[in-house]
């Protein structure tokens, strides 16, 4: 089967300012595949993740060159709204917002016109049953979600995402603040997702890369080093600067 | 380490001792006003007109003239300095053009009161040709309080943290719908404490509203918006210097119906700002 690229980077190069951060990347991800991502600090990683949903641009001083396609449509063709519904973010800390889990879940549907009750209640149900959540917050979805521990407030934030209906998925380190079993419960909501949904996967943990991914990327000071599947980066990498990192030798 | 904890000793009796000068002159202003004026606050002072050159009877239409007041302006202030604020936050890119207009906002709190009331003399009484009425005195004000309510709304605004921002805007939301669900909701609270401030600053100025809208003795009730009132600051200051042979007791109890007011303004914001924090909460 010829795996089919549901994103495409094109001689991509990113700046905030003067400061180059990403050089010329050309990367192609899989429909329904979970690409990670691996590098150390100011490698790029989440620069690369939040270019593909320009959320970069959030930053005035933020520029860019060369392309992105999504299903081969240049993603400048697509409105922000539009692409951000397509391409759904997670961040590194659980970010939940001051309400209850009911509506941290049913705002995505609400911005974009799901009204009725029912119809948003069933998005809720459906959304927190793939984040591997419903079971633990069902009897209380109107609890302030801030009063949920870490580990479920990630996987609110997933349930949040989901709630949109995007294609694909983009983790920025979501475990980094997280303990091993919450750490376990997000990787195992992962693998479940991958049937429906593209997901990328920034991490600064190569273990979790090497457990979850299937392909894998390094990136080193704004270069794609290289990518390949996941078990050849770990096991005998072309380069040797791959090399040095997954083996721990500095990063 | 003697010595380091014998200098911790004096240096927190010093700041006490200057908290406790900045709450003196303010509890001896108000313990004073109390016991001159609370003899003369009767019902009859607080619901009639006044009478016989003002010596007898109550205050009636300036506490119904300074509520007026106090509500045009903030029909005018509100929607006008929380919606530039919204702007200046969340639109406006950082460069020459805002960053002059957030200068002039910071400038504008610094202008005196009767240079406000000059210049809504000229612009609304005589320009405009609203002549001495509600509203040119509204209106006079609430160019008073803008800046208050801008500066007030703005620090909201930054208060509130980004990532609800990014929260938003990452699941596909506009810009508006962000500010209007993830922001405002958050910013409410600090705002409506601005927004409290200055109104019952403006409750209480007299300049600006000499020359716009006070009336010095006018018994009745105003009929359109087009009227003179009186209004208590402007009431206040002509019984105690204009009226001669004013029993001083009427001042006070004058000065202490204005107090009155602004303080129970004050307390349905806490009332309010308690209420909207127990709901929003981050």
């Amino acid at each position: 089967m010829v795996a089919e690229a549901i994103i495409r980077t094109v001689n991509l190069n990113s700046y905030f300012s003067s400061l180059q951060v990403l050089k010329n990347i050309n990367l192609e991800i899989n429909r329904n595949e979970i690409l990670g991502i691996i590098g150390p600090a100011n490698s790029g990683k989440t620069t690369f993740l939040r270019a593909l949903n320009r959320l970069n641009y959030l930053d005035p001083a933020y520029s860019q060159d060369g392309e992105i396609f999504l299903a081969n449509q240049n993603i400048s063709d697509l409105s922000d709204t539009v692409l951000r519904k397509k391409i759904g973010i997670i961040f590194a800390l659980p970010q939940v917002l001051p309400v209850s889990i009911y509506d941290n879940v049913a705002y995505g549907p609400r911005v974009h016109g799901t009204t009725q009750r029912k119809k948003v209640s069933e998005i809720v149900e459906d959304a927190l049953r793939k984040a591997y959540l419903w079971d633990e917050v069902k009897d209380r979805l109107d609890l302030p979600a801030p009063r949920l521990s870490g580990g479920q407030q990630q996987r609110l934030c997933i349930a949040r995402t989901l709630a949109v209906e995007p294609e694909v998925i983009l983790y920025d380190e979501p475990c980094s603040g997280l303990d091993p079993i919450s750490t376990a419960k997000v990787e195992d909501a992962m693998q479940q997702l991958k049937e429906n949904y593209t997901q990328i996967l920034v991490t600064n943990n190569t273990k979790q890369a090497a457990r979850v991914s299937e392909r894998c990327g390094f990136f080193l000071m704004g270069e794609l080093v290289e990518i390949g599947e996941t078990s050849a980066i770990f096991t005998h990498p072309r380069d040797k600067r791959t090399d040095d990192y997954v083996s721990g030798r500095f990063g | 380490m003697n010595g380091a904890r014998t200098r911790q000793k004096v240096a927190f009796f010093v700041l006490g001792v200057a908290t406790l000068l900045v709450m003196a002159p303010i509890a001896m202003t108000i313990l004073y006003i109390i016991k001159n004026g609370i003899g003369a606050v009767t019902w009859q002072f607080i619901t009639e007109s006044p009478r016989n050159g003002m010596k007898e009877g109550g205050i009636f239409p300036a506490i119904v003239g300074t509520i007026l007041l106090v509500i045009g302006t903030m029909v005018f202030s509100l929607p006008l300095g929380i919606l530039s604020a919204v702007y200046l936050v969340e639109y406006a890119r950082d460069n020459i053009f805002t960053r002059m207009i957030k200068l002039s906002v910071v400038n504008l709190s610094g202008i005196p009161s009767v240079v406000y009331g000059l210049f809504g003399f000229t612009l609304f009484v005589i320009f405009l040709k609203l002549g001495t009425s509600i509203l040119a005195g509204s209106l006079t004000l609430a160019i008073m309080s803008l800046p208050v309510i801008i500066t007030a709304t703005k620090e909201a605004l930054e208060a509130v943290p980004a990532s609800f921002r990014e929260i938003s805007l990452s699941l596909g939301a506009t810009k508006w719908q962000t500010v209007r669900h993830c922001v405002l909701p958050y910013a409410v609270p600090g705002i409506l404490t601005g927004t409290v401030l200055s109104l019952s600053r403006a409750a209480g100025e007299t300049a600006p509203i000499l020359f716009t809208v006070a009336a010095f003795y006018l018994p009745r009730l105003p009929r359109s918006v087009f009227d003179q009132v009186m209004a208590l600051p402007y009431h206040l200051y002509v019984i105690s210097t204009q009226v001669p042979n004013m029993p001083m007791r009427l001042s006070f109890a004058t000065g202490f119906v204005l107090i009155a007011l602004v303080f129970l303004m004050n307390l349905v914001s806490i009332v309010l700002r308690a209420h909207f924090r127990k709901k929003k909460q981050w």
